[in-house]
C-alpha cells in the first residue's frame, strides 16, 4: 500500500532539492567555466595551435631545404661546368703559348740560320777574295822566279813567254 | 589525419570501458559489505512498512512478506539523513540540516531530533510550530496523535497512503543535496588542479596523471559532442556541455558507491538540468529556429496543428531528458535492491550466489551507464543546441540557404 505512495513522491521533484541544485549547478558552471574550463580549454587550444604551427614550420623547413638541396645541385653543377670551362682554357692557352713558342723559335732559327748563312757567304767571298790576291800574290812571285830562272838565257825566255801566253790564252 | 582521429576516438572508447569496468569491480568488492546493510535496512523497510500496513498489528513484526517495491523505492529516494548501517534507534546515519519555510518563517534544526523516526511519531516544536516526520516528508503535526501514535491524519483507501496534513516548504539539505555538494567540491578540485597543472607544467609537456584521464574525455566533449553537433560557433556551449557532462558522470559514480546517494536518479536534479538545457537551447534560438515553429514549411491549412505540435516539442525535448537520466539511473538501482532483496523474498541463503552474480553483472553494466548517460545527456543537449544555432532551415529554401553559405563564408 505504501509503495503507491512513495512512488508518487519518486517522481513528484522536491523543491528543496530543485533549489539547491538550482543554486549549485549556477555556482558550478561559473566557477568552473571561470577556473576550471577557460584554462584548460585555452591551454589545450594553444597546445593544438602549437603542434599545428610545428608541422607548418617542419613542412616549411622540409621545402626551405628541398630549395636548398635544389640549389646546391645547380651550384654544383655550374661549378663543375665553370671547372671544366678553365681547364679548357688553360688547355688552349697552354697549346697557343707551345704553338707561339715553337713559332717564334722556329723563326729565331730560321733567322739565325738566314744570318749564319749570309756570313758564311760573305767569310767565303772575302776567303775567295783573299785566296784570290795570295794566288795573284804567289803567282806573281812563282812568276818572278820562274821569269828569273827562265829569263836566264833568251830561248828560255822567248819559250816561257810562249808558254805562258798559250796558258793564259788558255785560262 | 582523420584515421589518426578515428584511432584516438577507438582509444577513447576503449579508455573508457576499462575505466567503468574497473570501477565495477571495485564498487563489486565493497559491495559484499553493504549486502548486510541492505539486509538490515530491508528488515527495516518492513517494519516501518508493516507499521503503517498492518495497522494494529505489532509494529515490529518482521517475519510477514517483505515488499521488495517499498524498499527498494525507499533506497533510491531521497532521505533527510545520511544513513549507513544499522536500523531504527541502532542506525548509525549522518544527521543531516533541516530548513524549512513554515508560516512563522525559516526554521532550523537537525534531522537527529526526530530521533530516527519516519512515521510522524515524534514531535520536533521550534519557532512555535510542531513539525513531525513522515515517509522522510515533514508535515505540521497534529494536535493529539492518532490510536497508534502519530501526529499525521493519514486517508487509506485501497491502494493508497495519503497525508492530509499541511507540509511547510522543505529546504533541507538532504542526503541527495549534501551528496551534490560533495561531488561540487570533488569536480571543483579535480578540474581547477588540472587547469593549474596546465598552467605551471606549460602546455607544451604531456599531459599526466588526473589530466591524461580527463583530457580525453574533455577532447572528447568538445570535438565529438560539441563540434560534433552544434558545428560553426560551438566553442560558446562547450563550459556548458563539460559542466553538464561531469555532474551527470560524476554523480553517476557516487550514486553507484554503496552508501552514496542516488542524485542522478533524483527527478528534482534531472528537471533542473534539463531546464537548464531548455533555457540555452531556446535564448541561443535564431531566426530559423523560431520560424521553424512559427511559420513552418507547410500548406497553412495545418498550421492550427502544427504550431502547437512545435510549441510542444520546446517542452518535450528537456522532459524527455529529464525522464531519461531519472529512469536509467532510478531503475539500475532499483533492479540490483532487487536481486539482492531475492534473497529475503525465498527465504533462503542458497538464492544469494544468483543475486550476487546477478548483481555483478547490473553494476558492471550500470557503471557503462553511468557515461552512457552521461554521454547521452550532453550529446542531446547539444543537439538540441544545434539545431536552435543552426543556419540552415533543413526543409527547404535551398537557393537561400546556398546565398546564405556563400554570403557566410
Amino acid at each position: 500500500m505504501t509503495s503507491t505512495f512513495i512512488l508518487a513522491s519518486l517522481i513528484e521533484p522536491a523543491i528543496g532539492l530543485i533549489f539547491w541544485t538550482t543554486i549549485t549547478f549556477i555556482l558550478l558552471l561559473v566557477l568552473l567555466g571561470k577556473f576550471a574550463w577557460k584554462p584548460i580549454l585555452t591551454a589545450i587550444k594553444t597546445r593544438e595551435k602549437g603542434i599545428e604551427d610545428a608541422l607548418a614550420s617542419a613542412e616549411n623547413a622540409l621545402n626551405d631545404m628541398r630549395e636548398l638541396k635544389s640549389n646546391n645541385e645547380k651550384i654544383l653543377a655550374e661549378a663543375r661546368a665553370e671547372r671544366d670551362n678553365l681547364l679548357k682554357e688553360a688547355r688552349d692557352t697552354k697549346d697557343a703559348i707551345i704553338a707561339e713558342a715553337k713559332a717564334k723559335s722556329q723563326a729565331e732559327a730560321d733567322r739565325i740560320m738566314s744570318s749564319a748563312r749570309e756570313q758564311i757567304t760573305n767569310e767565303k767571298n772575302a776567303a775567295v777574295a783573299e785566296l784570290k790576291n795570295q794566288v795573284a800574290t804567289l803567282s806573281i812571285e812563282i812568276a818572278e822566279k820562274i821569269l828569273r830562272s827562265e829569263l836566264s838565257s833568251d830561248e828560255k825566255q822567248k819559250a816561257l813567254v810562249n808558254n805562258l801566253m798559250k796558258d793564259v790564252n788558255l785560262n | 589525419m582523420t584515421s589518426k582521429i578515428n584511432t584516438y576516438k577507438r582509444f577513447t572508447s576503449i579508455f573508457l570501458l576499462i575505466f567503468s569496468l574497473f570501477i565495477g569491480f571495485s564498487n563489486n568488492l565493497s559491495a559484499s559489505e553493504p549486502l548486510e546493510d541492505t539486509i538490515e535496512h530491508g528488515h527495516s523497510a518492513d517494519t516501518a512498512v508493516a507499521a503503517h500496513d498492518a495497522h494494529g498489528h505489532d509494529a515490529h513484526e518482521a517475519n510477514g512478506p517483505i515488499d521488495i517495491s517499498a524498499i527498494a523505492i525507499e533506497h533510491v529516494s531521497d532521505s533527510h539523513s545520511w544513513h549507513f548501517w544499522g536500523e531504527g534507534h541502532d542506525a548509525v546515519a549522518a544527521p543531516l540540516p533541516v530548513i524549512l519555510k513554515g508560516n512563522n518563517g525559516i526554521v532550523f534544526f537537525m534531522s537527529s531530533e526526530f530521533h530516527h523516526d519516519n512515521e510522524g511519531k515524534t514531535i520536533v516544536e521550534k519557532n512555535g510550530e510542531r513539525f513531525v516526520m513522515f515517509e522522510e516528508k515533514v508535515y505540521y503535526a497534529n494536535e493529539t496523535p492518532n490510536e497508534y501514535g502519530q501526529y499525521v491524519t493519514l486517508t487509506i483507501d485501497e491502494k493508497e497512503v495519503s497525508v492530509s496534513n499541511a507540509a511547510p516548504l522543505d529546504f533541507s539539505i538532504t542526503k541527495n543535496v549534501a551528496q551534490m555538494f560533495i561531488s561540487v567540491i570533488v569536480i571543483m578540485w579535480i578540474f581547477m588542479s588540472i587547469a593549474k597543472a596546465y598552467k605551471t607544467q606549460g602546455v607544451t609537456s604531456a599531459p599526466r596523471g588526473k589530466q591524461s584521464f580527463f583530457e580525453p574525455l574533455i577532447l572528447f566533449v568538445r570535438d565529438d559532442i560539441a563540434k560534433g553537433n552544434i558545428g560553426h560557433g560551438s566553442e560558446k556551449f562547450v563550459p556548458y556541455l563539460l559542466t553538464v557532462f561531469f555532474m551527470i558522470l560524476i554523480n553517476n559514480v557516487f550514486g553507484m558507491i554503496p552508501i552514496g546517494a542516488n542524485l542522478t536518479g533524483n527527478i528534482a536534479f534531472t528537471l533542473v538540468l534539463s531546464v537548464a538545457t531548455m533555457i540555452v537551447t531556446n535564448i541561443n534560438g535564431n531566426k530559423n529556429y523560431w520560424s521553424h515553429i512559427f511559420l513552418p514549411h507547410a500548406p497553412k491549412a495545418i498550421w492550427p496543428i502544427l504550431i502547437p505540435i512545435e510549441v510542444v516539442g520546446i517542452l518535450t525535448k528537456p522532459f524527455a531528458l529529464m525522464m531519461r537520466l531519472f529512469a536509467n539511473m532510478t531503475a539500475g538501482h532499483i533492479i540490483i535492491i532487487s536481486l539482492v532483496g531475492l534473497i529475503f523474498v525465498f527465504k533462503t541463503i542458497y538464492i544469494a550466489p544468483v543475486s550476487v552474480a546477478f548483481a555483478l553483472f547490473i553494476d558492471v553494466l550500470e557503471c557503462l551507464v553511468a557515461f552512457l548517460q552521461a554521454y547521452v545527456f550532453t550529446m542531446l543537449t547539444a543537439l538540441f543546441i544545434g539545431s536552435a544555432v543552426a543556419d540552415h532551415n533543413e526543409d527547404g529554401a535551398h537557393t537561400t540557404d546556398d546565398d546564405h553559405a556563400t554570403a557566410g563564408h
